[in-house]
């Protein structure tokens, strides 16, 4: 079994300030890889600041990262050629947050669509271009003549995000890294949108990184899922364990948070305090439980089951886990 | 009871060039003190056009054409622009989406909790440090705040003091629009809760707006469907997820992804349509592909449960259920 993307121990530091310098650090070591055999989609998971953002951006080689290694196809990204960066590039594609921005409101938005073709050369002619994003425009159900041409102030927010799914799909990549593409989303489209990067790995064979702070979907789409709080992996896994079986205090605060539509089914009342500190358990050492430690400590993460790793005094009586790679502990669908 | 709030037949266009934009067309709902609404919609359904009206802030091209908006027996939309800004944060008064950007960044949050205050002519004099510190603590925050920048705040913390600055004057209704759209799950039930326990404290009817059904079945007693700038359906909170009448409410609901297992995500077909020169009849039908031209009539389910009842798309999406009965033998 071979891995398409490996990342191993990469961290990530952000370094501010002229004279004093400021030092965080964003993303602890963290390995994890993506199959080249059978296509997954993993959802990471965290509140804002928990560094999953930082960690699709490394991962994607947008961002520099400040130790470890990522290989693609084998390869250090450090030591490629032109050639190979170009591939990566091309392979490994992205799909951000925000569907206002990411356009040029001066072009239209076929504009998107052709560059990247352009860029890498995957049309020979003008026909072929256009050829190449009427298929990619129908495969994310929308109709090419209602699109091409509109400026993006034309088209909705969901609509927007949908070319941005064509676009990513339209450069037949192995891997597509989805930064909360429906966070800004009307929730009637966030269903359609989802819907479309699930076929995606259903029918074309892609691997999806899935960021979001919403479980829900999450346990929708991903097959796994990795929680982070303050740049460390807390909980790891099968979406079905970690969602309804969450071991971790942070993981149980994040479930507890999900607004459920059911009246029914009400947030338990607390008393006004579930803030991190509220739920502190003696004797934890996990960052969640105790935030002072000093960023340098190594942290352990516990192999709670076949299917679930926990980072967490709670499983401590488990053993260590052996491998280091978290994807090592995922469930693989066939 | 006496409501506190009741809008009857409310109708707020936007003139544009091109004609009118019928935004808020013929909405009808009224709200007892200390009752929750959730007012649920798409980006364009015209939820939050009917919030800035209430606050009378909407800004021309829109204007309030009919209806009247009466908040604790006087009619809002008959006031001037000075008697509306006493009515405003006195009576009615309004929690902001975009917590971020609604803070003034260059003063501290002192000085901007009281200036509310002072333009409505309240003197605290010596009362002062202990009404502001009593008001920061009842939305969950210390008084050292009240020192600090707006820049020095999580987004949740700034939108608690916009919770704060909105209840400074015990309003009797509270319109939250959108409060925790920018904000992850943990922080946005950190808001809830305290948006919950000072409407409880005022017993203070509120309206809340927003797109997330989850939200609204926590928080909300009633919720109102809008839907191409009208109200599609009008029900308590179990009326809406228990018995779903209108095609678009069911769509809602059944497109919202749930933890109790995998299944296929359902999204609601189509775009909504330009409420410019919007056809008469029914505008969930243009969606869908269908036609009904006829004016679509304000139908009683059950006590307190309406719908707007289109006889062309009221089975749509409906579930087949199993019907064939077993002939004995």
């Amino acid at each position: 079994m071979g891995s398409l993307l490996e990342a191993k121990q990469v961290s990530k530091e952000y370094i501010s300030g002229t004279f004093i310098k400021k030092r965080n650090l964003a993303l602890k070591p963290i390995s994890f890889s993506v199959s080249d055999d059978s296509p997954s989609i993993t959802a990471i998971a965290g509140e804002s600041g928990s560094g999953k953002t930082t960690f699709a951006r490394v991962i994607a080689g947008i961002l520099d990262k400040s130790s470890g290694s990522l290989r693609y196809r084998d390869k250090d990204i450090d030591q490629m050629n032109s050639e190979d960066i170009l591939n990566f590039k091309k392979e490994v594609q992205t799909i951000f947050q925000d569907p206002f921005e990411v356009y040029n409101p001066f072009y239209k938005v076929d504009h998107v669509l052709t560059t990247p073709i352009k860029k890498f050369g995957l049309a020979e002619n003008k026909s072929d271009i256009d050829k190449m994003i009427i298929s990619a425009l129908e495969e994310v159900g929308l109709r090419p003549d209602e699109t091409l041409g509109r400026y993006p102030h034309q088209l909705s927010g969901g609509q927007r995000q949908r070319i941005m799914v064509a676009r990513a799909f339209l450069l037949r990549p192995r891997i597509i890294i989805a930064d909360e593409p429906v966070s800004m989303v009307d929730a009637s489209l966030r269903a359609t949108i989802l819907e479309e990067i699930k076929q995606l790995r259903e029918i074309h064979n892609i691997s999806v990184v899935y960021i979001t702070h919403d479980l829900t979907t999450a346990y929708q789409v991903a097959d796994n899922i990795i929680v982070l709080y303050k740049g460390q992996v807390v909980e790891a896994g099968d979406v079905e364990n970690v969602i309804n079986k969450p071991v971790h205090p942070y993981t149980q605060l994040l479930t507890d948070c999900v607004p459920r539509p059911d009246p029914d089914q009400k947030w338990s009342k607390t008393s006004g305090d579930i803030t991190l500190e509220s739920r502190i358990i003696n004797g934890c050492i996990c960052a969640f439980c105790n935030q002072n430690e000093s960023l340098e400590s190594d942290r352990k993460i516990y192999e709670f089951n076949k299917k679930q790793i926990v980072s967490c005094k709670v499983a401590e009586k488990k053993k260590i886990c052996a491998n280091e790679d978290i994807s090592a502990y995922f469930t693989k669908k066939k | 009871m006496q409501p506190i709030l009741d809008i009857k037949n409310l109708k707020v266009y936007y003139h544009t060039s091109q004609g009118p934009v019928k935004a808020v067309e013929d909405v009808s709902f009224s709200l007892e003190p200390g009752e929750r609404m959730g007012l649920v919609g798409e980006s364009g359904s015209g939820k939050s056009t009917i919030a800035l009206a209430l606050m009378k802030a909407h800004k021309y091209p829109a204007n309030i054409e009919s209806g009247d908006i009466i908040v604790d027996s006087i009619n809002i939309v008959d006031l001037n622009e000075e008697e509306m800004r006493k009515t405003r944060l006195n009576n009615i008064s309004m929690i902001p989406q975009g917590a971020m950007n609604s803070l003034n960044p260059v003063k501290k949050i002192k000085p901007q909790v009281i200036d509310a205050l002072t333009d409505h002519g309240v003197k605290l004099r010596d009362k002062q440090e202990k009404f502001l510190s009593e008001l920061m603590e009842s939305v969950g925050l210390s008084k050292d705040v009240l020192k600090l920048y707006p820049h020095e705040l999580s987004g949740g913390m700034k939108q608690r003091v916009c919770i704060a600055i909105s209840i400074s004057m015990k309003p009797k209704v509270i319109i939250a629009d959108e409060p925790t759209s920018a904000l992850d799950v943990i922080v946005q039930r950190q808001v809830m809760e305290t948006l919950y326990e000072v409407q409880e404290q005022l017993g203070a009817a509120c309206i809340l707006i927003g797109h997330d059904m989850g939200l609204m079945a926590q928080f909300a007693d009633k919720i109102g469907i809008m839907y191409a700038g009208k109200m599609v359906e009008f029900g308590s909170v179990s009326d809406i997820f228990k018995n779903p009448q209108h095609p678009y409410t069911r769509l809602l609901i059944d497109s919202l992804p749930d933890t109790s297992g995998k299944r296929d995500l359902i999204g609601i077909p189509g775009i909504p349509p330009s409420l410019l020169n919007l056809a008469d009849g029914c505008s969930f039908c243009l969606r869908i592909g269908k036609k009904n031209t006829k004016e679509v009539p304000w139908v009683k389910v059950t006590a307190g449960h309406f719908i707007q009842k289109c006889p062309t798309c009221i089975d749509y999406g409906l579930r087949k259920k199993a019907t064939t009965k077993r002939t004995r033998k």
